[in-house]
């Protein structure tokens, strides 16, 4: 199959100014403008047909893989990236580049008008590089947006283990959610950090927020307990629910030496109590 | 040769690690130590590794080696300052030091020997 001809080029050259208003018109009537500043979009659109009509001038191929096309993916990425943060969604991205594909098809129609024949090829020519371009989008869009997940997660890691001081030598970790390995981690070096930056002697591990325990997340708790107790200080586990009480007895789990509390206030209790201080009512 | 220090309070020895430890040195440290309880006839052992970002297997060992030592020689002992990092690593290699006393600093070691030794 022929490449792609000069006169296409040609075309889309001349008829810069009219392809870029038809497509902004395209796109704003898409709905694919969304949240985008006009100036914005202007910029955009003209840059990337300018990045079109030179990467086909430099390879003239569709292959968009080629070194001749490196500008227009590198666009291409930044484009996708800033649209995963704007919040748009696949279809409203991969809309930029295929709204292009209307102007220019009725461009080429006038073009070629006298030939059906090169009409057809060329129109194939052209759709196969903008389909091209616009997986390409989605990919980089989709990456993005994994790039986005996965900073949320790590966010969210940070954020579910706030080590609370309770009294004064009395620090506790409220704990929500599953513990896998990663979390027991994060868990037990901010814990860790916490009992040597504050000088406590006391830490209560609170496991309400924890739905299910199995051997591995008994196993994740009793190194925590243990490096606790390493560094001098001393561990209680509260929260203890019935059910989970229930299945650390049916698994035949090893708690000894630690001390469980049913709940927060009576480890808080506990504590006190080791540390000397009592709470009375007042008169 | 390198050694660590071995200082008398009372009827306590305190050892301090301020240096990175390799296996000789934690080998004449046992030794040194040792020898310095049956000296003195110490009650109590503290060791403060607050200066430790570093420790492996057989260091872990050794510490545990020192502290049924000294209790053989009826000398308690205490470890104190144990970094975060220090105490994971020895988890996550599996000793856990079941038999050693801890505390948080070396205030407050002191204060568990105290106790321990007026217990007796």
């Amino acid at each position: 199959m022929a490449a792609l001809q000069p006169g296409t080029l040609d075309a889309m050259k001349n008829n810069h100014t009219q392809l870029l208003a038809e497509w902004t018109n395209g796109l704003q009537a898409s709905g694919a403008t969304r949240n985008l500043k006009e100036q914005d979009l202007q910029q955009q659109t003209s840059e990337f047909l300018h990045l079109v009509i030179s990467g086909l001038q430099n390879g003239n191929d569709k292959n968009i893989a080629a070194p001749g096309w490196d500008d227009t993916r590198l666009f291409l990425e930044k484009l996708s990236h800033s649209r995963a943060l704007l919040g748009h969604d696949s279809q409203q991205t991969a809309n930029f580049i295929f709204a292009l594909k209307g102007p220019l098809f009725a461009l080429l129609q006038k073009h070629y008008e006298g030939n059906p024949a090169l009409l057809a090829q060329q129109l194939w020519e052209v759709s196969e590089l903008f389909d091209a371009l616009g997986m390409q989008t989605i990919r980089t869009f989709q990456k993005s947006r994994e790039s986005v997940i996965k900073r949320q997660q790590e966010e969210l890691l940070e954020l579910s283990t706030p080590v609370v001081k309770l009294w004064d030598g009395v620090l506790a970790l409220p704990m929500i959610g599953t513990l896998d390995s990663q979390r027991t981690q994060v868990v037990m070096e901010s814990l860790l950090q916490r009992i040597v930056d504050t000088g406590s002697e006391i830490a209560i591990i609170d496991i309400t927020g924890v739905p299910t325990v199995d051997t591995l997340v008994a196993q994740h708790l009793l190194k925590t307990v243990t490096a606790i107790r390493l560094m001098g200080a001393d561990c209680i586990i509260s929260g203890v629910r019935p059910q989970i009480a229930q299945t650390i007895v049916h698994l035949g789990l090893d708690l000894q030496g630690v001390v469980t509390k049913a709940n927060l206030a009576d480890a808080l209790k506990l504590a006190l109590t080791r540390l000397g201080l009592t709470i009375s009512k007042a008169d | 040769m390198e050694r660590i220090p071995i200082l008398q309070m009372g009827p306590f020895l305190l050892v301090t690690i301020q240096v990175d430890m390799h296996d000789q040195l934690a080998l004449t440290l046992q030794d040194d130590l040792s020898e310095r309880i049956s000296k003195t006839s110490a009650r109590g052992v503290l060791i403060d590794i607050s200066a430790l970002d570093m420790v492996d297997s057989f260091i872990g060992r050794m510490i545990d080696t020192i502290s049924s030592l000294s209790k053989i020689m009826d000398a308690q002992t205490v470890l104190v300052g144990m970094q975060p990092a220090v105490a994971i690593t020895l988890v996550e290699l599996g000793l856990t030091l079941p038999g050693v006393s801890t505390a948080l600093n070396v205030d407050r070691g002191m204060k568990l020997l105290q106790q321990r030794v007026l217990e007796q």
